[in-house]
């Protein structure tokens, strides 16, 4: 009797420190990617890598034209991507609810949400860039809305669904039509869960690299014509990384520190600032 | 009592007489916005939903369409044969078919019971002040950049691994009967092994978030009445937690997978970039998705380009079908988790 207690415990006890082994062992990757992220990112920063531009090889030089591009590429994504979101989220939360339709869309929507997004940017590449004959930053902020959507449509969505019957009630009561009570009640209501939902899209957007590969490429001058092919933090990483030249090598460290502060700074602030949880 | 209810409709009728006497109001004038323009509204909403349907399908549509130069050079073939030759424009998908789901199954071999372990402890273990902390540092885990995992294991993970791990593997599987072949090969810390565990590393968070909401939704009574039976916290997880669960637990590991499979930069930068399929887990090999980001810029040969496209159409078909299934059985536990309760 005492040996099977006995064993019972040990048994318990091993998981349970497994457990906390497991733990940890997640704990030491995210400590350890973090520490060399800003002790070679740190080192590299300096007032050049925001004033110069990206550099031949083997020269000094900044990430002025990168910083500019992403920022564009990210903030025309952002604005393309946030009405077709919302409004598809809205469809799907107080006009479609259970018909087929949104099901299906439902359905889908989550799918494209982990959907590869070395995938989008091919898509693009077919139906933009080939068509166009040319790569542009309008085709990398193509190529990131559409990364983008699937998660505006689910957080507008399950943000939707919060809004108690009630509060719609009372006011179709008074007589407003549908359109009105649901841009000016309902999504009112939830403002501070979809600013999240977008805030999360701009911080998943920042970070992507795969699809801007085959659609913004990359621009080793100043160009703010988004038409054109366009310098962008990922893309500078990608390339300098995996170059042999130290400097380059460097600034992809400094452009790769910049990157994850700004995920980290945008995902921090969308979960205290905006908390309205259920974000999925 | 007769009186007031003999008083009763003598009242009522007194009152409703001036009211049926009355004519009748009209039909409010004002009755707000006209109707056309609720309409409008509401199918405006729905064209955006069925964009997201038309998204889907067409991402599909262009890239069939565009790797049709590919089938219709190799057929059925395309996928069955291990050759990737841009001089001779001779290509065959079998070796990143195979990267990708080799490393994707070493990210999930890794990656599952560490996800699993996390989730136990954040929802059983965890001291309270620590749960909302760590859970948190979990999700930024997930929030890292994929390119950033990328890096560091190009340029930290790889030379460590290679030195230490990698010979040590060697020494301790190398001469098993089946394994051993797996762990033999140079040490230079960049392969298909190497790409897997960064993989692993980058999917936990994911696994490990999912697990952790699935395991919460188990109703406290239950978890209850087993502790008040005697058993130890390992057993309530083993024989309560995760029988109940059981569905998400598979929902979250699937979606783990469809991550994995069709990560792209972690992956690239430490496969290898070789077009080959070895006994040995240490040589460098190739997933579609690198493949794509190392080779798809340089493709001038239209046939190239239509064959790296009928890869990506590959990846995509595969991850869809993966995530299809997480997607249901996550929607199977949340429709039954109303019953239960």
């Amino acid at each position: 009797m005492t040996s099977i207690y006995r064993k019972r415990l040990f048994v318990n006890r091993m998981n349970l420190v497994m457990s906390l082994g497991t733990m940890v062992f997640g704990m030491v990757f995210l400590l350890w990617i973090l520490w060399i992220l800003f002790a070679k990112g740190f080192a590299a920063l300096s007032p050049t890598l925001f004033t110069q531009m990206t550099p031949p090889p083997g020269s000094a030089g900044g990430l002025a034209n990168a910083i500019y591009g992403s920022v564009m590429i990210v903030f025309v994504a952002t604005f393309v991507s946030t009405p077709i979101g919302i409004l598809a989220g809205i469809h799907l939360a107080e006009y479609g609810k259970d018909g087929w339709i949104a099901r299906l869309t439902r359905f889908i929507n989550d799918i494209l949400l982990s959907a590869p997004s070395i995938v989008i940017g091919l898509f693009v590449y077919t139906v933009y860039v080939m068509q166009v004959g040319h790569f542009s930053g309008w085709a990398g902020s193509f190529a990131l809305a559409l990364i983008a959507i699937p998660v505006v449509v689910r957080t507008t969505e399950n943000m939707l669904h919060l809004v108690p019957a009630s509060l719609r009630e009372a006011a179709v009561a008074l007589g407003a039509p549908m359109w009105k009570v649901i841009l000016k009640v309902t999504l009112k209501a939830v403002r501070g869960g979809v600013i999240t939902g977008i805030l999360l899209a701009v911080a998943r957007m920042s970070g992507e690299t795969a699809p801007l590969l085959f659609t913004a490429l990359n621009n080793q001058f100043w160009s703010a014509d988004m038409n054109a092919p366009m310098a962008n933090l990922p893309v500078v990483i990608f390339q300098f990384a995996l170059s042999p030249f130290d400097d380059w090598r460097s600034l992809a460290w400094g452009a790769a520190l910049l990157i994850t502060l700004t995920v980290l700074v945008i995902n921090i602030l969308a979960r205290t600032a905006f908390r309205q949880s259920a974000v999925r | 009592m007769s009186t007031a209810s003999a008083a009763m409709p003598t009242a009522m009728t007194a009152q409703m007489e001036p009211l049926t006497q009355r004519e009748p109001t009209p039909p409010a004038v004002h009755r707000g916005a006209p109707p056309w323009q609720d309409w409008l509204f509401e199918r405006a909403t729905m064209c955006f939903a069925l964009f997201v349907l038309f998204t889907l399908v067409g991402i599909i549509g262009a890239l069939a369409w565009a790797a049709v130069p590919a089938f219709e050079k190799f057929g059925l073939g395309f996928f069955f044969t291990n050759v990737w030759d841009p001089v001779k424009m001779n290509f065959g998908a079998l070796a990143p078919i195979y990267g990708t789901l080799a490393t994707s199954a070493i990210a999930l071999l890794i990656g599952v019971p560490v996800s699993f372990g996390i989730a136990i402890f954040l929802t059983e273990m965890c001291p309270v002040f620590l749960k909302r902390p760590l859970g948190t540092a979990v999700e930024l885990l997930a929030a890292v950049p994929s390119i950033i995992y990328g890096m560091w294991g190009l340029f930290v993970f790889a030379p460590v691994f290679g030195d230490y791990v990698q010979p040590a593997l060697t020494k301790i599987f190398g001469n098993l009967w089946i394994l051993g072949p797996l762990f033999q090969g140079a040490p230079n810390g960049i392969g298909v092994l190497s790409a897997g565990i960064i993989l692993s590393i980058m999917v936990i968070p994911f696994i490990a978030s999912v697990m952790r909401d699935v395991f919460e939704t188990v109703p406290p009574v239950l978890k209850e009445s087993a502790y008040g039976i005697g058993a130890t916290t390992w057993e309530v997880v083993w024989n309560v937690v995760l029988p109940y669960t059981r569905v998400g637990v598979i929902g979250g590991i699937m979606l783990g997978l469809g991550r994995a499979l069709g990560e792209t930069m972690a992956v690239t930068f430490v496969i290898g970039n070789a077009y080959r399929i070895s006994a040995s887990l240490f040589e460098p090999g190739n997933s579609i998705a690198s493949a794509l980001a190392n080779e798809f810029n340089e493709a001038a040969e239209p046939v190239h380009r239509a064959s790296l496209i009928a890869l990506g159409l590959v990846l995509f078909l595969l991850t869809f079908i993966v995530l299809a299934c997480s997607r249901m059985l996550l929607a199977q536990l949340a429709k039954g988790e109303g019953k239960k309760t």
